[in-house]
């Protein structure tokens, strides 16, 4: 190795320090407010490493029984809106794609600007006309705004790279319509529902205004009812650390383990929605 | 003249016209359940936004029609006209700083190095993280007495700031909270755009001896380019509409500081339920965000032709 070669390395190797770690410091010292006692977190100067550590953050926020009622709401909201947006998303997109009705697109774009606050102001009227409010119906359905425009947006891009040959083959040798989109275009578009499904189940997990709006004491998702602690809850910082942690986490974990299709599905999305 | 001939709309349709009957609109099915789906939660709204933008609507009093004066009222409202401030602030901010360290992180994640596609998933955790939980913890790292911030300040001979607790850094130290977060989304669309650049300008330019810099400068960012405009617009758009991380962490405070649009629209919708002002809001704001995106767009054009007329 040439002397300017190494120092290039080095150069390299220091750029990748500077970029990757205020994510990384961020997400180790979460990691470490919620595993402190109060005593920690309130020394100054900061302790990174405690003593003692406090299990007993995660105890705490576990064994509220509220806590677990929120997180079978988050469960709900979020499981049934990413279905749902599978169930009429998947078809539309490879609807949309197929009629190459590209114009149609400006609706997802529309979506896509608009801010989710002007989504709210209708239909909180609508649910409480419908007297819906106490449930967790309008949250799944609102939730719906976020989720379906991803579906068929990731949907419509993917099915137009999908060959057409074997479909064309299909329709000759007499298939419905209906038949081709269930056994031949279907299996081959796996690959871009996973995109889809997962991009659909992040950022309806984390969305927080619907919810801030639209949910009761008893129809809270975890986004909200971690806002709520701040607010009511006294100030102690180990178990909110500690249940923004467990809140987060299964998002985190999603990105780690499905970070080639997260990177597929927002760069396609973001590109296109330009 | 035969430009003209070919662009004549009545040709061009009597050709189209039999082919698209022989072909009924089969795919139609597909679409339907969405296209429901669509009208109810996106299209319903949004006409039943402006409707009510014209009437004079509270929670619990009824509904008359007063034509256009929710609009007068925002001309006149000091908080709108200083929300607006505001989000172009944080705004400006929340897309040059993403652009700037975006671009460097994606010419870095561009290299080849041991532990890569790691260490890519590490640095887009922060975009895909619940805003909420990260809000909160950022709120203790920006605590004046206890916050690890100040503590790191001290270490190099900074004094300790107030962060988001004083009016004057409230909007920077969000900015800093939103440029973490969303430096990822643009590195990912860079770093798309830099995977297309061909190699031979490279070569070419080694073989000429020049610096890394005249290399970026000269070769790299010309060719990046359509893709940074592309994360600018996105960034706009999305940074405009932030609300989770405001919300979570000032409230639009201190006093109302930070109180950018979409904050004050909450505020009017939801805390003050005056609907029908609320959705004169939301209406103006949509068109200011359609305002932005044309702007961007006109100046990317004026750059196109300026590029073509000086012959780069």
């Amino acid at each position: 190795m040439t002397p300017r070669q190494i120092i290039g390395k080095i150069g390299l190797w220091f750029s990748v320090f500077v970029i990757v770690s205020p994510a990384i410091l961020f997400f180790l010292w979460m990691a470490s407010l919620s595993l402190k006692f109060e005593i920690d977190n309130a020394a100054y100067p900061p302790v990174f490493i405690p003593e003692h550590i406090a299990w007993k953050n995660y105890a705490d926020v576990l064994a509220s029984n509220r806590f677990l009622t929120y997180f079978i709401n988050s469960l709900i909201v979020t499981g049934s809106a990413t279905l749902l947006a599978l169930l009429v998303g998947v078809p539309a997109g490879y609807g949309i794609a197929r009629m190459a009705a590209h114009k149609s697109a400006i609706v997802i774009l529309i979506a896509r600007i608009t801010p989710g606050l002007s989504y709210l102001i209708p239909l909180f009227l609508m649910f409480q006309w419908l007297g819906l409010l106490g449930t967790l119906v309008p949250q799944i359905i609102i939730h719906l705004v976020v989720t379906v425009p991803i579906v068929i947006w990731i949907m419509i891009g993917y099915f137009e790279t999908t060959p057409m040959e074997l479909e064309e083959a299909a329709l000759i040798d007499g298939a419905t319509r209906w038949q081709v989109f269930r056994h031949v275009a279907l299996p081959i578009a796996k690959p871009g529902i996973a995109v889809a499904f997962i991009l659909a189940v992040i950022f309806s997990w984390n969305n927080f205004v619907f919810g801030i709006v639209l949910a009761g004491r008893e129809t809270r998702t975890l986004p909200v009812a971690v806002y709520n602690m701040i607010s009511f809850d006294q100030l102690s910082w180990g178990p909110l650390a500690a249940a923004a942690l467990i809140v987060t986490l299964p998002v985190l974990l999603l990105t780690v383990f499905a970070q080639r299709q997260i990177v597929a599905g927002l760069t396609a999305g973001a590109v296109k929605g330009g | 003249m035969s430009a003209l001939t070919q662009s004549t709309p009545g040709a061009a349709q009597s050709d189209a016209a039999p082919e698209k009957e022989l072909r009924p609109p089969s795919y139609w099915p597909f679409v339907v359940p969405a296209l429901v789906v669509v009208l109810a939660i996106i299209i319903f709204p949004w006409v039943f936004t402006i409707w009510m933008s014209l009437n004079e609507w509270k929670v619990g009093s009824s509904t008359t029609f007063v034509g256009f004066s929710n609009y007068l009222r925002l001309t006149g409202d000091p908080r709108f006209i200083e929300a607006i401030g505001h989000t172009l602030a944080y705004t400006a901010l929340s897309v040059l700083l993403p652009l700037v360290l975006g671009t460097f992180a994606a010419v870095v994640f561009h290299q080849k190095f041991p532990g890569r596609g790691f260490l890519r998933g590490i640095f887009i955790m922060p975009m895909m993280a619940t805003p909420v939980a990260i809000a909160l913890v950022w709120t203790m790292m920006f605590h004046p007495q206890l916050g690890v911030l100040n503590y790191l300040l001290s270490l190099v001979g900074i004094p300790a700031q107030l962060w988001v607790f004083h009016p004057a850094t409230v909007i920077p130290s969000l900015v800093l909270v939103e440029t973490w977060q969303w430096t990822p989304l643009v590195m990912l669309i860079v770093l798309g755009g830099l995977a297309a650049i061909p190699t031979e300008p490279y070569e070419s330019a080694q073989i000429d001896g020049a610096s890394i810099w005249q290399v970026f400068r000269f070769i790299t960012l010309p060719l990046i380019m359509p893709f940074l405009f592309i994360a600018g617009m996105i960034r706009m758009i999305d940074a405009v509409k932030s609300f989770d991380i405001i919300f979570a962490i000032t409230q639009g405070g201190p006093g109302s500081a930070s109180e950018t649009i979409n904050i004050y629209l909450y505020s009017v919708a939801f805390s003050y339920y005056d609907l029908g002002y609320g959705s004169a809001i939301a209406v103006v704001f949509f068109l200011l965000i359609v305002l932005l995106a044309a702007v961007m767009l006109y100046a990317r054009q004026r750059m196109l032709w300026t590029e073509i007329a000086s012959g780069t």
